[in-house]
């Protein structure tokens, strides 16, 4: 581990809706460049983490800094170091997709605004689909556009809430490898799962939230420790039904 | 970041009026249903009512106008609305840009589209007869009335789109305001009206708006009615804003 300052720093966080009490004192750190999964069942309050990073929803308490800047002193400094793709793919259905693209580096003042999409379609498969309205987008289509959305401007930090859910397995391969990439281009990426498999294949450390508390985080290493240590058995591994999926669809000429 | 705000207002502008232009069904609602009212006013009911003018055309434009931007500003709301649900508000207010501009994106689009449809309404009441000596400067005094009303009701829709929790929610608002017109001088004049409906009639903003435009066009003096109309349309601007905004610091935290 470097010294370097962590990407997103939090500590301390309290957030209530009315007597519901979501965050109940949440303390975490990401390492710049690392790939940081919050894990947790639904309702337990990953969404509320990530709209707080974001400057979307104010905490009652506590602190939550991005790329070095406080969301509540600084909001404007945190929004042009991050892009957040939100649980539902957030992308114009009545635009086409490479619309949406320009809109977005439009917005954030990018050069080559027509350039930049561009790219980004051919690097997310999306090329033939580029003049088509999102609307006659497949799920997967979809989602990997939100995330070529989020990538314009090359923010140093991106917030993934919950980037596969409702994608089918091919999808979700997709999405995982385009998460491992960005991190191994140096963007930091925090990502919000219900699935252990996700967090186990991309992240460097994974935190547990569990009722308003991180209960526990660290490497898949340091949580393996927490459990009775792995016994030798032979056992006649069946492959999974995810495996026969694959290479069941991957030998129909598409 | 204030020399970003035109940009990205440009850019939202941009993309809601690709909305517009994309669902067919809002471009016809909005210019085919004032249309039918102005064929059904002038050659169904026109030859009955005494309006006590030689051109029923000329009579009923204004509120066939007013009728298009009530009807026209629901599909603010509903646009609105759906940005809201769809998680790209959330989008746009994660980025860095000026906030207001997702706001005024809408706002601008509201007024261009609905002056779209006023354009396309004066075009074909020119076919059914719509006639004026009228300058520039009363055509312009025309246009800005029209606008502010336009911008007012604009506002109440944003309230609607911000707050609603369904589509339905989002565009119901504006029911009685395209029924507003038909108990207003737009279409007979109000002194034919029994007590409490000619007393709402007159007392309420459709009469001053529809007295004024008409009075501009007929090149006569636009007395107190015009400023009613202005003092309306300003009153609903305000209170209609300063709510949006409310609930649109609430929505956002």
């Amino acid at each position: 581990m470097s010294t370097a300052p962590p990407a997103v720093h939090v500590s301390g966080l309290h957030k209530s809706y009315g007597k519901l009490e979501v965050l109940k004192g949440v303390d975490f750190s990401v390492a710049a460049g690392s790939i940081f999964a919050l894990l947790g069942s639904n309702g337990a309050g990953k969404t509320t983490v990530v709209r707080i990073l974001s400057t979307l929803l104010k905490p009652d308490s506590g602190t939550a800094g991005v790329a070095g800047f406080d969301v509540l002193a600084q909001p404007e400094r945190v929004r042009a170091s991050i892009s957040l793709t939100g649980q539902f793919a957030a992308v114009d259905a009545i635009l086409t997709g490479r619309e949406n693209l320009v809109m977005v580096a439009r917005l954030r003042q990018v050069k080559n605004p027509g350039q930049v999409a561009d790219d980004l379609l051919r690097r997310f498969g999306l090329t033939d689909a580029a003049g088509r309205r999102v609307a006659t987008y497949s799920g997967g289509m979809r989602r990997r556009l939100d995330i070529a959305m989020s990538l314009i401007g090359d923010p140093p930090v991106i917030f993934l809430d919950e980037p596969t859910t409702g994608l089918d397995p091919e999808g979700r391969i997709e999405v995982w490898k385009e998460i491992q990439g960005l991190a191994d281009s140096g963007t930091t990426v925090l990502l919000t799962t219900q699935y252990l498999e996700e967090a186990e294949k991309l992240a460097d450390r994974i935190a547990i939230l569990h009722q308003g508390t991180i209960i526990v985080s660290g490497t898949l290493a340091d949580l393996r420790k927490l459990l009775p240590a792995a016994k030798a058995e032979l056992v006649e591994r069946q492959p999974t039904l995810e495996e026969i999926f694959l290479a069941v669809v991957k030998k129909e000429p598409s | 970041m204030s020399t970003h705000v035109i940009s990205n207002t440009g850019v939202m502008l941009g993309r809601s009026i690709r909305h517009v232009t994309r669902s067919m069904d809002t471009v016809i609602t909005v210019t085919i249903m004032p249309i039918a009212f102005m064929l059904l006013f002038r050659y169904v009911f026109g030859g009955a009512i005494q309006a006590g003018t030689a051109n029923y055309t000329n009579y009923l434009m204004p509120g066939i106008a007013l009728i298009a931007i009530a009807s026209g500003i629901s599909y603010t709301g509903f646009r609105l609305f759906n940005d809201m649900q769809s998680g790209i508000f959330e989008r746009f207010h994660s980025m860095p840009i000026a906030r207001s501009s997702v706001l005024w994106g809408h706002v601008l689009t509201s007024v261009v589209s609905n002056a779209i449809s006023v354009v396309v309404i004066f075009a074909v009441g020119l076919l059914m007869g719509f006639r004026t000596s009228a300058g520039v400067l009363a055509w312009l005094a025309v246009a800005a009335i029209l606008t502010l009303f336009t911008l007012s009701l604009t506002w109440v829709a944003m309230i609607a789109g911000l707050a609603a929790s369904s589509t339905d929610g989002a565009t119901a608002f504006s029911y009685p305001l395209v029924f507003l017109p038909f108990l207003s001088s737009a279409f007979v004049p109000t002194a034919t009206m029994p007590g409490p409906v000619r007393a709402f009639a007159e007392n309420q903003p459709v009469t001053s708006i529809v007295n004024a435009i008409r009075a501009l066009f007929e090149q006569q003096p636009v007395g107190s009615d015009i400023w009613i109309a202005l003092g309306w349309c300003v009153g609903i601007l305000v209170v209609a804003y300063a709510f949006a905004m409310r609930v649109y610091r609430r929505k956002i935290a």
